[in-house]
C-alpha cells in the first residue's frame, strides 16, 4: 500500500473495503471456505490438541535460546557448503540480495511465495536494480499482474473472484480466458513455464529451518517453490529469525498442525526440504545457496510484551475466523501483514504507534486465539497495547477526555445516577417507542445502522430500592 | 456444596441502565428457586469498558469498589457472560497493587458467575417452565463461550424447558459484533458483522434469539429493531423468570 493510502484513516479503508461488491463476494466466500476445511481437518485429528500444546511448548523453549539455535542453523547451512547472511533491518536484507543478484549476474528472479520478502519491499529493490522479479504462486502471480500487494498470508489474491482474474489476464497477458479456475491456472502454468527456465535467481521464504541439519522447508501447494530452489544457479531464502525449529522431530510437530490449521489440509501437497546447493552429484539444484536471516525489530522482542507474536507460523488462520478480517479483507489494515496477527506483527514492526487505530480493530471476540495452532493470545496483547497506546498519551485527546470522563462516573455512584437521569432527559427528543435513533456527534455512530434502548423510566437498582420498601411491609 | 440460600445480584451497567427488567427477572427466578437475593448499593459498572480501550488505572478504580460492594457476598451472580469475564480473569491481575487486594480479588472472582453458569452448575437446576413458548435459538456471547468456556449451560436449560423448541443458530460461536467501543469506533465493521448474525438468526425461524449478555443483546436488538424484524432478543433470565406478560 502506498503512503497515500495509509494517509486515509483506517476507519475510510475498512468502510471502502466493505463497500466493495467484488471483494465482499470474494472474501465469504474463501473464509467460509477456509474455516469449514480447518474445522473438518481438527475434527479428524484427536491428537491434534495436544501437538498445538507441544508447538507452542517448542516455540516457547526455543525462541530462549534463540541464539544458540541460530548459530547452530548457520553452522549446518554452512557445513552443507551454503552461506549465511544477518539482516538488521530491511535495508541490509535488501542489500545482501542485490548483492547477490549482481555477483551472479541475474537479470529475470523467479520467486516462491514469501512474506519476509513483502516485508522488506525486496520486489521494488530488484526492479530498480534491473533484475526483474516473478511472482510463481499463482495468487502472488495474479496480484503482481494487478501491481497489488497480498491480502491474505497465505491466499494473496483472496480478494479477487475469478472473473477479475479472468479480466486482468485478458488485459496484462493478452489472453482471452473463461473466468474458470482450472483454464486460468493452465495460462499462468504456460507463462511462469518460460519464466523459470530462463530465471537466474530463485527467491524464496522458509516456513521453517531446521537448526540441527541446516534444512530450509518450503510449504506449497503448486510445486512452484521446488522449481525456485532447482532450476536457477542461486537460491536465496529469506526468513525471519523466529522461524527456526531445532530438529527435525520438532518439524513433524509443526507439519502435522500447519497445514491443517491454513487449508485443512493433512500436509500442503508440496513439503520441500533444501539443503544447501547442489552437491557433487547430484542432478540438480543451484550452484550456490544463501540464507538471510532476518531481524527486522524481531530480537528486540524476545522479552517484550508481543513476545508471543513470534510464535507465529503465518498459517493464516486467525485472518479466516477473524469477523473484522472477514469485512474488510486484508488491504485495508494497510500493512504487511493483515488480520489480528497483523496488528501485533505491525507493532513489532513499525512500533505501537504505528496501530494506534488498529489496536482497535477487534472485537476481542477471542476467535483467534481458539484458530491459532499455537494458541498465541491475541486479544491479550491487544490489550496491552491499547494500554501502552493510552499511557504513552498517544490515543486522540477527544477519546481520552471522553474515557477520563466515564471513569469518573464510574467511580462515583452519585454521578452515575445524575448522568443516568440527564441522559433521559437528552434523549427524548431521539426516543419512540423505547428505542432512540439519530443521535448526534460519537453516539450517532451507533445509531446509524442501530437502534439504541431508552436508558429505562426506572433504573434496575431504582426498581430494587421499590422492590426493598414493599418487602419490609 | 449445599445449595446456596443467599445470592448476591451484580447489575451492571447495562442492565441497570437499559435492561432492569432482565434484573427483575433474575430475581423473580432465584426467589422462586428458593434462593435469598441482595443487592448491594452503589453499582455502577464493573469497568471492562475502561480496560479494553487501555484505561487500566480508571479500571482498577472502578474495580476497586466492586470488590468493596462484594467484599462479604457468599455468592455473585451476573446477567452477563462478559462482565462476570472481567471479574473472574481480569481483577486479580488489575488489583494486584498489594498482594491482599489480589487476595480479595480472587476471592470475588472465585465467588463469581454467570447466571446460566450458577443456575446449572451451583443450583443444579434442570427443570424451569418459560415465559415465552416457541421455536428459539441460542447465540452464544464470545466471553461466556470462549472466555468463560461455557457453551453447555444455557442450552441444557433451553432445551428443558417445556414447549421451548432450541434450534441451533448457524455459526452461533460468532461474534455480533458488539465488542463495546468496537461498535462506536468502527460502526460499519460492527453493523457488517451484525448483519451476517442477524442473516443467521432470521432463517432458523425463531421467534426470538436468546444470549446471556446485555451487551450482545444491546447489539441484536438494535439490529433487529431497525430492520423491522418480528424476532425479539430477549435475555436468558426474561424466559426463565418472566412475570408471564
Amino acid at each position: 500500500m502506498s503512503e497515500g493510502e495509509l494517509a486515509t484513516p483506517f476507519r475510510e479503508r475498512a468502510g471502502r473495503a466493505m463497500r466493495d461488491t467484488f471483494l465482499q463476494e470474494a472474501l465469504g466466500i474463501a473464509t467460509t471456505k477456509f474455516i469449514g476445511l480447518r474445522r473438518e481437518a481438527f475434527a479428524d485429528f484427536p491428537e491434534g490438541d495436544a501437538l498445538r500444546d507441544r508447538a507452542r511448548a517448542i516455540k516457547e523453549a526455543m525462541l530462549q535460546r534463540l541464539d544458540e539455535h541460530l548459530e547452530r542453523l548457520a553452522a549446518s547451512v554452512e557445513r552443507l557448503g551454503g552461506r549465511v547472511h544477518y539482516a538488521t533491518t530491511p535495508e541490509e536484507a535488501r542489500a545482501i540480495v542485490l548483492d547477490i543478484a549482481r555477483r551472479a549476474g541475474a537479470r529475470t528472479a523467479v520467486k516462491s511465495k514469501s512474506m519476509a520478502s513483502e516485508e522488506i519491499l525486496l520486489n521494488e529493490a530488484l526492479e530498480a536494480a534491473g533484475v526483474t522479479p516473478v511472482e510463481t504462486d499463482l495468487g502472488e502471480y495474479i496480484i503482481q499482474l494487478a501491481h497489488e500487494r497480498p491480502s491474505h498470508i497465505i491466499a494473496p489474491a483472496i480478494h479477487k473472484t475469478k472473473g477479475q482474474v479472468a479480466e486482468l489476464f485478458a488485459r496484462e497477458l493478452k489472453r482471452r480466458v473463461a473466468a474458470d479456475p482450472e483454464a486460468l491456472t493452465q495460462v499462468a502454468r504456460a507463462e511462469l513455464r518460460e519464466k523459470f527456465l530462463k530465471a537466474d535467481l530463485g527467491i524464496t521464504g522458509a516456513n521453517f529451518a531446521v537448526a540441527e541439519t541446516g534444512t530450509v522447508v518450503l510449504v506449497t501447494n503448486e510445486g512452484n517453490g521446488r522449481m525456485v530452489t532447482s532450476l536457477p544457479r542461486v537460491h536465496v531464502a529469506i526468513m525471519g529469525v523466529e522461524k527456526v525449529v531445532p530438529s527435525m522431530t520438532d518439524l513433524m510437530i509443526f507439519l502435522a498442525i500447519l497445514a491443517r490449521s491454513a487449508t485443512g489440509q493433512k500436509l500442503s501437497v508440496y513439503t520441500t526440504l533444501v539443503q544447501g546447493p547442489r552437491r557433487a552429484g547430484e542432478l540438480e539444484g543451484p550452484d550456490e545457496f544463501h540464507l538471510v536471516l532476518l531481524d527486522n525489530g524481531r530480537i528486540g522482542e524476545l522479552a517484550g510484551p508481543l513476545r508471543e507474536a513470534l510464535y507465529c507460523l503465518r498459517c493464516g488462520a486467525c485472518l479466516n475466523v477473524c469477523p473484522v478480517y472477514r469485512q474488510i479483507g486484508g488491504h485495508a489494515y494497510g500493512h504487511t501483514y493483515p488480520g489480528p496477527i497483523g496488528i501485533l506483527l505491525t507493532a513489532m514492526l513499525s512500533g505501537p504507534a504505528a496501530v494506534r487505530d488498529l489496536a482497535h480493530a477487534s472485537s476481542l471476540c477471542g476467535a483467534c486465539v481458539d484458530a491459532c495452532p499455537v494458541r498465541i493470545d491475541i486479544p491479550r496483547m491487544l490489550l496491552g497495547l491499547r494500554r501502552e497506546l493510552d499511557e504513552r498519551r498517544l490515543a486522540p485527546w477527544g477519546e481520552r477526555i471522553a474515557f477520563g470522563l466515564l471513569a469518573r462516573l464510574l467511580a462515583r455512584p452519585r454521578l452515575y445516577r445524575l448522568a443516568a437521569r440527564v441522559g433521559r432527559l437528552l434523549q427524548r427528543p431521539f426516543a419512540r417507542d423505547g428505542a432512540v435513533r439519530g443521535l448526534p456527534l460519537a453516539l450517532g455512530n451507533w445509531t446509524q445502522r442501530r437502534d439504541l434502548p431508552v436508558i429505562a423510566p426506572r433504573t434496575f437498582q431504582e426498581r430494587w430500592a421499590a422492590l426493598r420498601r414493599e418487602d419490609r411491609r | 456444596m449445599s445449595a446456596p440460600r443467599r445470592v448476591s445480584l451484580m447489575i451492571t451497567c447495562l442492565g441497570d441502565l437499559f435492561f432492569p427488567e432482565v434484573g427483575m427477572s433474575m430475581v423473580r427466578l432465584l426467589r422462586r428457586l428458593g434462593v435469598a437475593v441482595e443487592c448491594p448499593s452503589g453499582q455502577t459498572c464493573c469497568g471492562m469498558p475502561l480496560f479494553n480501550s487501555g484505561y487500566h488505572r480508571e479500571a482498577a478504580a472502578v474495580a476497586a469498589r466492586t470488590l468493596d460492594l462484594f467484599r462479604d457476598a457468599e455468592h455473585v451472580i451476573v446477567p452477563s457472560g462478559s462482565c462476570a469475564y472481567m471479574v473472574k480473569h481480569e481483577y486479580p491481575g488489575l488489583l494486584a497493587a498489594t498482594p491482599a487486594a489480589r487476595r480479595a480479588a480472587e476471592s470475588l472472582a472465585a465467588r463469581t458467575w454467570e447466571l446460566s453458569q450458577f443456575l446449572v452448575r451451583v443450583l443444579g437446576v434442570r427443570e424451569l417452565t418459560s415465559a415465552v413458548k416457541g421455536r428459539v435459538t441460542y447465540h452464544d456471547s464470545c466471553h461466556l463461550l470462549r472466555g468463560l468456556g461455557e457453551s453447555e449451560a444455557p442450552r441444557t436449560l433451553l432445551q428443558a424447558l417445556p414447549g421451548v423448541e432450541l434450534v441451533e443458530l448457524p455459526g452461533a460461536d460468532e461474534c455480533c459484533g458488539f465488542g463495546g467501543s468496537f461498535a462506536v469506533r468502527l460502526p460499519e465493521v460492527s453493523a457488517g458483522i451484525l448483519d451476517r448474525k442477524l442473516a443467521n438468526v432470521e432463517a432458523t425461524g425463531a421467534g426470538c434469539v436468546v444470549a446471556c449478555d446485555a451487551g450482545c443483546l444491546m447489539q441484536l436488538g438494535g439490529g433487529l429493531r431497525r430492520r423491522g424484524s418480528r424476532v425479539r432478543p430477549l435475555h436468558l433470565a426474561e424466559l426463565l423468570g418472566g412475570d408471564g406478560t
